[in-house]
């Protein structure tokens, strides 16, 4: 039995001895050229003089390309056509490529990069959120407005009333292995894009295009990612398309990676969001009205900003059933990297945004936030009556009928002895004037699917040999969230047989098209059912034909444990494919997949834009420092919903994963710019990601072993983001221990770095 | 310059090297060993670790700020060298088996630092993993697997290279300096070179700016400067004493300045880091010297044949600029021996890895209730580490008490302005300033004010 079985990761023997390779470890032919980008060193203003002079007599540089210098589109963007290569005439922010230095060596490459002088005519950068709405510098016509019943009203009308602001801060991805690509030109106008990317089919068509090429032209290939998390779904165009246009003018291979710095700088993160919020409730904490407002911080082009915005907006409710809710959400242009994609794809504000209402709601009532949490969430899907016609649903219209945070929440309010250790604190923090700790519970409900209806389509090519073994193909890439293991099991599952005979390739444009990214946890969903699909094609002809062979009833054929078996039968798998060869049975096939049943209409917000929800909910308890804001967590139960598990050890394994970084991007990731637009923390010196001592001394990690009512792959869910976001219950923990500093509200925003936290204990002792 | 080095167990003799070359480099593109990463090209990732072997110490090391005039002489082992009997080392197995790697970027490097660990019998994970960066694992499963792997192991290859090291005898090149007097000699002849210590700065010249920094020789095997010894008054700490080296010392004599050094940076660096270095590069946000300073450290420089000592906080006069003359360098640190009270205190945003925003060392003797001693120094509040004289002085014949300790409240802004950058406000830095000597009289108390001392 090879579904849900704990399988280590298909590359773990090559990641361990340093045999894994990544596109910077390919061996490269003695001709080929490193390059490096010239930025621009102001955030707004027009380029008056380029003088290039001494890039090109610095040692080991072969030629430098400017924007004139390209010979079709300049152009990087996912869609909006907004994104130049190379910069034309105007920029836009500190770190955008204007030149590409062409040389022998990486190192050669990005010294002469900063040897140019540019001269520019500088404008005043719109870098705030503030500054841009008062600029009204803005994506879209205005604000997308999405609401159910009437919030207004409601508000008005509630007992108790509460408004406020929550500030999260970006995110850098920093997956270990930096942005890279390497693209080798072969015979009559072809081109190989080796690139770090977790959308190929992209890269090729960006590819042909800058090189007015069919994208049959352009072969596009990707064995794995060092990281990911959405930061290769669109930042990874830029270096592939430089790499091709300079082999295809230099007919050499050139490969580009970005330094750690460059990365920091050139590269987009997460969504910056500053959330308003008003809600009226009554003295139970059931909350009658809601309103939000979401002021997105998107950076200098469009990106993927529209459809993350929307997916915040699709989460605002997070587990919550709310009867009158607004959600207003700004789009905001500024002079800085452009946001992009990552984890959770704007959920993770949204979400925290509706936790922070409940917290706060709960600080004025005195209460457990978890009482207020459990007073308002959906309703289990047990629990539904049959037939009910007012179906609960979201703002957004779509019904929930799969809940099961209820249940899932009760169980890990027992697993993590969470109102005994509650009342503890309460009373160790009386007994202790400077430390003080904090306990939250929070729930996580993510809607699965991409919100652009279309893209939720994934294609397989799988390969049966005579031999019996299995080589696959899918759309998917791999970046470390063992996506490839999965659905080796998929396909080990389908044909019967030991894992050993089935092998996955590298993504490759050649042998699956048109593929949509690795993203919004999709990957193992779509790619999986593909490749599921198309090994049924060949079982079914396998079966077809043994039947008659055997004269048995088609029904009657079974492929399981490495043996077939045909009515009274049986014979090994490999005699079955080869008996299959000999009398001419096709043993290859491609497999189609789209996900049924979802529809959305981003314009009303109205639909069903998700397959299914995913779950979660999370226990952390924190220490805090109140003389220096410094703290520890100290403990972490995590209980997440991954559907009947395809591999119980991968999905554990993304949900710590997931757990850690989410408590980075709450925490020590605090992300600076100066005034001039410049980001300051551009390297791990000054960035800080969690590192071996963050993690919880105590983390205790489990799945709900819930099979989805959906019919997904063997009945599973993704796991790739919806874990994120269960990196809230520290968030919320922190504020609990400052709570104790006083009767204020702690108001903290994100990231709770040490020096935040101070403030708002000070806050809670004293006021503003 | 001729640099000649095991690597994996082979010899490798490099002709006209450019000994300001990192060692990642050259695996990387010129040996085709690409199992050691690059993830940051300063020192901070751990994913480029490797492990650098002599006659006495085993030591894993950040490659990307590693430069080939360090490696001269010593065996390296790089992921593709571990292996034991020709199979896995037990670390790379465990991290199978218990799912340690995800995208795998960040394994090779892990693993080299948890065999360096085993080797060295460091059985703390978190003091042997604080250099090293995963993105993906949440880190709880690595350590499962370091758990599991616990067992210590001293792979054949240890003794094998070692050997080897002797048996083909890999003279000390002739142009570096071996001894203190050979840097003097030096100096005066060009007292312009350029010393290269344990290059954690100097190596991020070279990675991130660029800098030509020639004419420069490597210290590194000036043997008679790694030494600490214990004179009549004074400890005697030579500049070339690793910060790891430093750190092993320190806690046997100053829990809490060993503590501090435990939080600086990391094992990686800490074995490479040199306290001449630390001082040197007049940092004002370096861990040692307000440590150091709070301890009344004084410190010797050395110029041909003459030498002059200072106490610590005379060497600095302001910001990038020290007291140390054309053809100077920095021999010795003393450290007076009765400073087992020093308390240090260091405010970063991460606890492991990380530069300090604030770094407070409180040096207070109390006798009969009253302050006999006050040494009061801070890092990250000025444009060098400094005094807190005016606290000091307000300490200073006072009884420990609260009024004492409330009374030094509006004196911090007398000692310090402190500035506004990325890792802390001005306002921040004051109060914590302020905070931590608080802290320092409610732990005189006997109360708990250390979150890394509380447990769930
Ligand atoms: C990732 C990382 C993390 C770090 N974390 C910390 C931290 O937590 N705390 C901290 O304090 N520092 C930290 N540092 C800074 C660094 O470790 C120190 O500044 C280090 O001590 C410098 O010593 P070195 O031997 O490497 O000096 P080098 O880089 O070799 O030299 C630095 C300077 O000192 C000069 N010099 C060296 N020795 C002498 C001598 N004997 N006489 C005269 N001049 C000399 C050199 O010429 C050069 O100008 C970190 C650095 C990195 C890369
Ligand atoms: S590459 Fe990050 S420490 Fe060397
Ligand atoms: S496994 Fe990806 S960084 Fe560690």
């Amino acid at each position: 039995m090879t579904i849900g079985s704990p399988l280590p990761h298909e590359a773990a023997s090559l990641h361990v001895t340093g045999r894994a390779r990544y596109v910077d470890d390919q061996p490269l032919p003695e001709n080929a050229l490193h390059l490096a980008f010239g930025l621009s060193k102001v955030a707004r203003g027009r380029i008056v003089k380029m003088d290039l002079s001494e890039v090109l007599n610095s040692t080991g540089v072969f030629g430098v390309l400017t924007a004139n210098d390209l010979p079709y589109e300049n152009d990087t963007s996912p869609g909006a056509k907004d994104e130049p290569l190379l910069a034309e005439t105007d920029v836009y922010y500190v770190g955008q490529p204007v030149f590409l230095v062409m040389a022998n060596s990486h190192l050669a490459a990005r010294k002469a990069a900063q040897k140019g002088k540019l001269e520019y005519e500088t404008y005043p950068p719109v870098l705030t959120i503030q500054e841009a709405l008062d600029a009204e510098s803005r994506f879209e016509e205005g604000p997308r407005i999405y609401q159910k019943g009437d919030a207004e009203t409601a508000i008005s009308v509630s007992d108790r009333k509460l408004s406020g602001v929550l500030i999260t801060g970006g995110q850098e991805h920093f997956y270990l292995e930096g942005q890279a690509a390497l693209a080798i030109p072969s015979e009559d106008e072809e081109i190989t894009v080796h690139s770090s990317t977790q959308h190929p089919s992209e890269v090729q068509h960006k590819v042909a295009d800058a090189l007015g090429f069919g994208m049959h032209q352009v072969r596009v290939e990707v064995r794995r990612m060092g990281g990911g998390f959405g930061g290769k779904e669109s930042q990874a165009n830029g270096l592939a398309i430089a790499c091709a246009v300079a082999a295809i003018m230099t007919g050499r291979p050139c490969k580009m990676r970005y330094d750690r710095d460059d990365d920091f700088i050139i590269t987009g993160k997460r969504h910056e969001f500053k959330i308003e919020y008003e809600v009226g409730f009554d003295e139970t904490g059931k909350i009658n009205g809601l309103s939000f407002i979401h002021y997105v911080r998107c950076g200098w082009s469009q990106d993927l900003s529209i459809p993350v915005s929307d997916r915040a907006m699709l989460h605002a409710d997070n587990a919550y059933n709310l009867a009158h809710c607004r959600i207003e959400s700004h789009r905001l242009r500024t002079n800085i990297q452009s946001a992009t994609a990552f984890r959770g794809f704007g959920g993770p504000q949204g979400m925290l945004g509706m936790e922070r209402v409940i917290d706060h709601i709960a600080h004025d009532l005195t209460l457990d936030p978890l009482i207020v949490r459990q007073r308002n969430y959906y309703t289990d899907a047990k629990d539904l009556k049959p037939n009910f016609k007012d179906m609960q649903t979201t703002p957004y219209g779509m019904k929930v009928k799969d809940f099961v945070l209820n249940a899932m929440t009760d169980e890990i309010v027992k697993t993590s002895d969470y109102y005994k250790r509650r009342k503890d604190i309460e009373a160790w923090n009386l007994n202790n004037s400077i430390l003080k700790r904090g306990i939250a519970l929070t729930p996580v409900k993510f809607g699965i699917s991409f919100t652009l209806t279309h893209l939720n389509q994934a294609g397989a090519l799988v390969n049966l040999y005579q031999d019996g073994t299995v080589r696959l193909n899918h759309g998917g890439t791999e970046m470390g969230q063992g996506l490839f293991q999965k659905i080796a099991q998929v396909a080990a599952k389908s044909f019967g047989i030991n894992l050993a005979s089935v092998k996955i390739t590298a993504t490759d444009t050649d042998k699956v098209p048109n593929t949509s990214a690795t993203a919004a946890s999709s990957g193992s969903d779509l790619n999986g059912m593909a490749v599921k699909i198309a090994c049924e094609t060949i079982c079914d002809r396998m079966s077809g034909f043994l039947a008659e062979y055997y004269q048995e009833k088609i029904t009657s054929v079974r492929f399981e444990g490495g043996l077939v078996q045909i009515g009274k039968h049986e014979i090994s798998f490999p005699d079955a494919v080869q008996l299959c060869y000999q009398n001419r049975v096709s043993l290859s096939a491609t497999g189609f997949y789209k996900t049924p049943d979802i529809f959305w209409d981003r314009i009303k917000g109205h639909g069903r834009p998700f397959f299914y929800f995913a779950h979660g909910v999370s226990v952390s308890e924190v220490v805090i420092d109140t003389l220096t804001g410094e703290n520890r967590l100290l403990r972490t139960d995590l209980l997440h919903d991954a559907g009947a598990s395809l591999n119980s050890a991968i999905d554990v394994g993304q949900v710590e994963g997931a757990y850690v970084q989410g408590v980075g991007w709450l925490t020590t990731e605090e992300l600076v710019w100066d005034n001039a637009g410049k980001l300051m923390t551009h390297a791990p010196s000054t960035y800080k990601i969690p590192a071996f001592s963050d993690r919880p001394d105590i983390f205790n990690v489990a799945l709900w072993d819930n099979e989805n009512s959906e019919e997904t792959i063997y009945r599973s869910k993704a796991v790739g983001e919806p874990p994120f976001m269960l990196g809230f219950s520290a968030f919320l923990a922190l504020s609990h221990a400052a709570s104790f500093c006083g009767k204020n509200y702690p108001e903290l925003n994100t990231p709770a770095t040490h020096e935040r936290l101070f403030w708002a204990c000070d806050r809670v002792k004293h006021g503003d | 310059m001729n640099i000649r080095f095991l690597l994996n167990g082979e010899t490798i003799t490099l002709e006209k090297a450019r000994p300001e070359e990192t060692l990642l480099d050259l695996l990387r593109e010129d040996r085709g060993l690409c199992g050691t990463k690059e993830g940051c090209n300063e020192g901070d990732c751990g994913a480029c670790t490797v492990i650098v072997i002599d006659e006495n110490s085993v030591k894993p090391l950040n490659a990307c700020i590693l430069l080939l005039g360090q490696v001269h002489g010593k065996a390296v082992r790089t992921i593709e060298g571990v292996g034991v009997d020709g199979k896995l080392h037990p670390i790379q197995d465990a991290i199978i088996k218990n799912h340690g790697s995800q995208c795998g970027f960040c394994t090779p490097g892990i693993i080299m630092s948890l065999v360096a660990a085993q080797m060295n019998n460091e059985k703390d994970h978190d003091v042997a993993l604080a250099g090293n960066l995963c993105r993906c694992t949440g880190y709880a499963p690595i350590i499962r697997a370091a758990e599991v792997a616990q067992q210590v192991v001293l792979p054949e290859w240890l003794i094998f290279d070692r050997e080897k090291l002797v048996s083909c005898a890999i003279l000390p090149s002739l142009e570096q300096p071996k001894s203190s007097d050979d840097i003097a000699a030096l100096l005066v002849k060009s007292p312009k070179t350029r010393l290269i210590a344990g290059a954690t700065d100097i190596g991020l010249w070279l990675t991130k700016e660029f800098r030509d920094i020639s004419p420069f020789t490597f210290l590194n095997q000036a043997n008679d400067l790694t030494k600490i010894e214990e004179m009549e008054v004074d400890y005697k700490i030579g500049a070339m004493v690793n910060i790891e080296d430093l750190r092993l010392w320190a806690a046997s004599v100053s829990p809490s300045y060993g503590e501090l050094l435990r939080r600086y940076a990391s094992i990686q660096i800490r074995y490479a880091a040199t306290i001449g270095g630390n001082i040197a590069n007049g940092s004002p946000i370096g861990d040692n010297p307000p440590a150091l300073i709070a301890a009344g450290a004084r410190i010797e420089l050395r110029c041909g044949e003459s030498r002059r000592t200072l106490p610590l906080e005379a060497f600095f006069i302001e910001y990038g600029k020290q007291d140390l003359r054309d053809g100077e360098f920095l021999e010795s640190i003393f450290v007076p021996k009765d400073f087992e009270n020093l308390c240090c205190y260091k405010i970063s945003k991460r606890f492991d890895q990380d530069i300090s925003a604030v770094c407070g060392c409180f040096n207070i003797l109390v006798q009969e209730d009253r302050i006999v001693k006050a040494r009061v120094a801070f890092g990250g509040m000025a444009a060098t580490p400094k005094r807190a004289t005016h606290i000091e002085e307000a300490l200073i014949g006072r009884d420990w008490s609260l009024a004492t300790i409330q009374s030094c409240e509006n004196l911090w802004d007398k000692d310090f302005t402190p500035l506004s950058d990325i890792r802390a406000s001005s306002a921040y830095r004051l109060k914590t300033a302020q905070n931590l000597l608080w802290r320092y009289y409610r732990e005189s108390l006997g109360e708990t004010c250390n979150v890394l001392e509380v447990s769930a």
